[in-house]
């Protein structure tokens, strides 16, 4: 994660992404989430090191904590930037805040022999590898829809326009290469939490891992998640892989792992606390299990709509695009203009805003917002907009005749958006 | 343990990494330009739109500019009736040749913001004439576009009558000095672009046949996209129009005093926009790869709509609208702007169709951040 946060600044975009546009989208219920200005490198600086303090187990708690605190902020700042791996890694940081993964091989445990133990309950490890299946398994769901398994939307579109790979290139553009990858993927996503946890079949399921995410990420811009979760998979191996690859690391360092090896095993306490934390984890991950059928509470169709398309492991399955511009008009002189996104977003912002309903509702009331101040009266907004999803042609999205400034910005289902008129079959 | 682990997991991505070698063994050697019926060949659509679009657009404007700057010596030198015809009819078609090349806004021309420099409407007046009467000046500075370019020189040939022109600039040597250095300015920035055409940068065009975001491809697409929106949908159509303002703002319009030139401009930049979709040589009838014929190729993958077909069509649309409007916009707009905003709305269809359509089925992203497609 260190290695990420560095990666992110390098590239110049924590002054493009928080400091530069001068509006930001906000998740519902987190508006008060804004960037700092200046201070936002701070904040970076702040989640790198305490990512660093994690990795080492230098004052675990408190690293975790900050970390979680601080990476959830940054994503919190502008939902454009809404990754699910960015999800991941919160609800992951989340998790680790209950979890004792500082009593072996950290530097807080090198300073505390009462905090050494070389095994820990089983639950600690379970969590950690719960949270992978359900990812991945979501994500498998996700893709048993009709444009995936039958047009292979969106490769059609994706896997094509990689034709400059070496090796892949020229298959890339095969139907059947195509299909392939489509079907794979899905079977992929389904069985791997599987291969995973029967002891058999493990080593072939982190080679397909492997295979998997190495291949994605040379296909896909998709930036440090394949590492990410080639190294998360991990856990599922047994601890004597776990204790060679920390010798590894301590024969490199020139420092020994025997001190924390006492044979202590941390044993859970039968405390009323305890009792309340593993009460905790459990509507944790109730509530993990139920949020991606969220969309079930809402008409229309989800791709189209994406009420309900956040925070449910429904990753790559879209290629979405739109163009969507606003009209302001001043109902009290009857005057009208259309106006120009680049004057208050970014390419990316508007790219982000213009095929997404909750954006596109919470800019047109920053618009009714910032000319109401110039001194227009009674400013209503209209959205003109068009979007296109997985290679059909695109239709208009927004209903023209609606007011946006007058619509709440809310949870419940949309009326403004306009029907699909397709079908997309599935989960 | 671990080293038998490790050797499992060699062994295994061998076997995969070698299936996969096997398997594209059948396509030939997968280098692109090979013949592979397959393949859209997109190193050849970019030495065709370099060698028979791009470098020849340019030429044309570079020996009308060189036109332009000889009579402007020649109006400077002896201000009169007959001169300032000449440099009027040499302006307008430099003009009308810079309507061809505007798009290209890549590599030096990126560099050295070559349209700002060239094409930014209305001028500044006052700007303009404070710099002739202090005679000191950097036309460098980004704050000095609009004292510069086709619009100044419209500005200091069109704005008279032809008989006040040529009393302003007799016995004016500093007024005719500007006109000169604006002219020079022009040719030699234009000069520096062709130059680089000519020197190393069409090869290296031609050789960034990839697909990442900066690639030849994507860039030039892009750039193509935004003119389109940006300088003739908006800047010549949509501003003046009143469509961004409460109210029609007929000064903006491009070739705002020379009276019947806005129309004939707009239709050359729209032909030239349709006439690069389609791949149609410059100053020719034959045609080669094109984004058009990409667009058909991806479709005998995807089986999706005729996009090439509909983009097409929708420029014609375009134009049948235009045609029906006066060659003067500063009168046209006066007298009915409604005629322009429907134009308008006729362009507004095909930013849609070439920037959520085209780019979607090129699969060309507009930014670089990642992105999962969610």
């Amino acid at each position: 994660m260190f290695a990420s946060v560095v990666r992110f600044w390098a590239y110049g975009w924590i002054d493009k992404l928080y400091i530069q546009p001068k509006f930001h989208f906000s998740y519902f219920g987190f508006d008060w989430v804004q960037p700092i200005g200046e201070y936002t490198y701070l904040l970076f600086i702040i989640c790198g090191l305490s990512a660093l303090f994690v990795a080492i187990g230098y004052q675990y708690r408190l690293a975790i904590v900050v970390f979680f605190l601080s990476f959830t902020y940054i994503e919190l700042m502008d939902k454009t930037t809404y990754l699910n791996h960015y999800y991941f890694i919160s609800l992951l940081s989340f998790l680790m805040i209950w979890l004792p993964a500082h009593r072996y091989f950290s530097i807080d445990a090198y300073r505390n022999s009462g905090l050494r133990t070389q095994q820990v309950p089983r639950w600690s490890i379970d969590t950690i590898k719960l949270m992978l299946a359900i990812v991945y398994f979501y994500a498998g769901l996700a893709k048993l829809n009709s444009d995936w398994l039958i047009e292979a939307m969106p490769l059609k579109i994706w896997l094509p326009g990689r034709y400059d790979l070496p090796v892949l290139g020229s298959l890339l553009e095969q139907e059947w290469a195509i299909y392939f990858f489509s079907w794979t993927g899905a079977l992929y996503d389904l069985s791997i939490p599987f291969l995973l946890f029967y002891r058999k079949t493990r080593l072939i399921g982190f080679a397909l891992v492997v295979v998997f995410h190495f291949l994605t990420s040379a296909l896909f811009p998709i930036g440090m998640f394949p590492y990410i979760m080639i190294v998360s998979t991990l856990i599922f191996f047994s601890p004597q892989l776990h204790h060679n690859i920390l010798q590894r690391i301590a024969n490199v360092g020139r420092f020994s792992k025997h001190i924390f090896d006492n044979n202590q095993v941390l044993q859970p306490i039968r405390s009323s606390g305890y009792q309340i934390k593993l009460g905790f984890l459990a509507a944790f991950f109730a509530l993990q299990l139920a949020l991606p059928f969220r969309h079930l509470l809402y008409p229309g169709e989800l791709f189209w709509t994406e009420e309900g398309f956040r925070f449910s492991w429904r990753v790559m399955l879209m290629e979405k695009a739109g163009y969507t511009q606003f009209k302001i008009v001043d109902q009290e002189n009857n005057n009208s203009f259309y106006v120009d996104n680049s004057d208050f977003l970014t390419s990316f912002q508007e790219k982000q805003m213009a095929f997404q309903p909750d954006f596109i509702i919470e800019y047109a009331h920053y618009l009714r917002d910032h000319f109401t101040r110039q001194g227009h009266q009674d400013v209503a907004v209209f959205a003109e907009s068009y979007v296109a999803l997985n290679g059909r042609r695109s239709r208009p999205y927004i209903d023209p005749t609606v007011d946006l400034a007058s619509q709440p910005i809310s949870l419940k289902p949309k009326t403004w958006i306009l029907p699909f008129n397709d079908q997309i079959s599935g989960l | 343990m671990l080293s038998r682990y490790l050797a499992t997991l060699a062994f295994i991505l061998t076997v995969s990494g070698s299936l996969l070698l096997t398997s594209c063994g059948d396509d030939g050697d997968g280098s692109p330009g090979d013949g592979d019926t397959d393949t859209f060949d997109r190193g050849a659509m970019l030495a065709h739109w370099a060698d028979n679009i791009i470098v020849p657009a340019y030429q044309s404007y570079q020996q009308d500019l060189s036109a332009l700057v000889s009579s402007s010596e020649t109006f400077a030198e002896t201000p009169d009736a007959v001169n300032l015809a000449t440099l009027q009819s040499n302006w307008e078609q430099a003009y009308l040749s810079w309507q061809r090349v505007s798009m290209f806004e890549i590599g030096k021309a990126e560099e050295l913001v070559l349209r700002s420099f060239t094409n930014i409407y209305p001028a500044d007046t006052s700007g303009i004439l404070d710099n002739i009467a202090s005679g000191s000046y950097n036309l460098q500075l980004a704050s000095k576009h609009d004292e510069q370019g086709f619009p100044a020189i419209e500005y200091l040939l069109f704005a008279k009558s032809p008989s006040e022109t040529v009393d302003a600039f007799t016995g004016n040597s500093a007024r005719g000095q500007y006109l000169l250095d604006l002219t020079k300015r022009m040719q030699s920035l234009t000069s520096e672009v062709v130059d680089d055409w000519q020197g190393g940068y069409r090869d290296s065009f031609v050789a960034d046949d990839g697909s990442s975001g900066t690639s030849s491809v994507n860039k030039l697409v892009n750039d193509y996209i935004f003119y389109y929106e940006k300088a003739l949908r908006a800047g010549k159509i949509g501003i003046p129009a009143g469509v961004f303002s409460s109210s029609p703002l007929a000064h903006t319009v491009e070739a705002r005093y020379s009276g019947e030139l806005a129309k004939p401009f707009f239709l050359e930049a729209l032909d030239a926009t349709q006439d690069f979709f389609n791949g149609a040589n410059h100053g020719g009838t034959s045609s080669g790869p094109s984004l058009r014929a990409y667009l058909d190729h991806l479709n005998t993958i995807k089986e999706g709509e005729d996009l090439g077909t509909l983009i097409d069509d929708q420029f014609q649309s375009a134009r049948l609208v235009a045609n029906g409007l006066a060659d003067n916009f500063y009168g046209q707009v006066q007298a009915d702007h409604s005629a322009m905003l429907a134009l308008y709305d006729e362009l507004q269809k095909n930013v849609v169709f070439l920037k959520v359509d085209m780019l979607q089925a090129l699969n060309i992203n507009v930014d670089f951040v990642d992105a999962d497609g969610d």
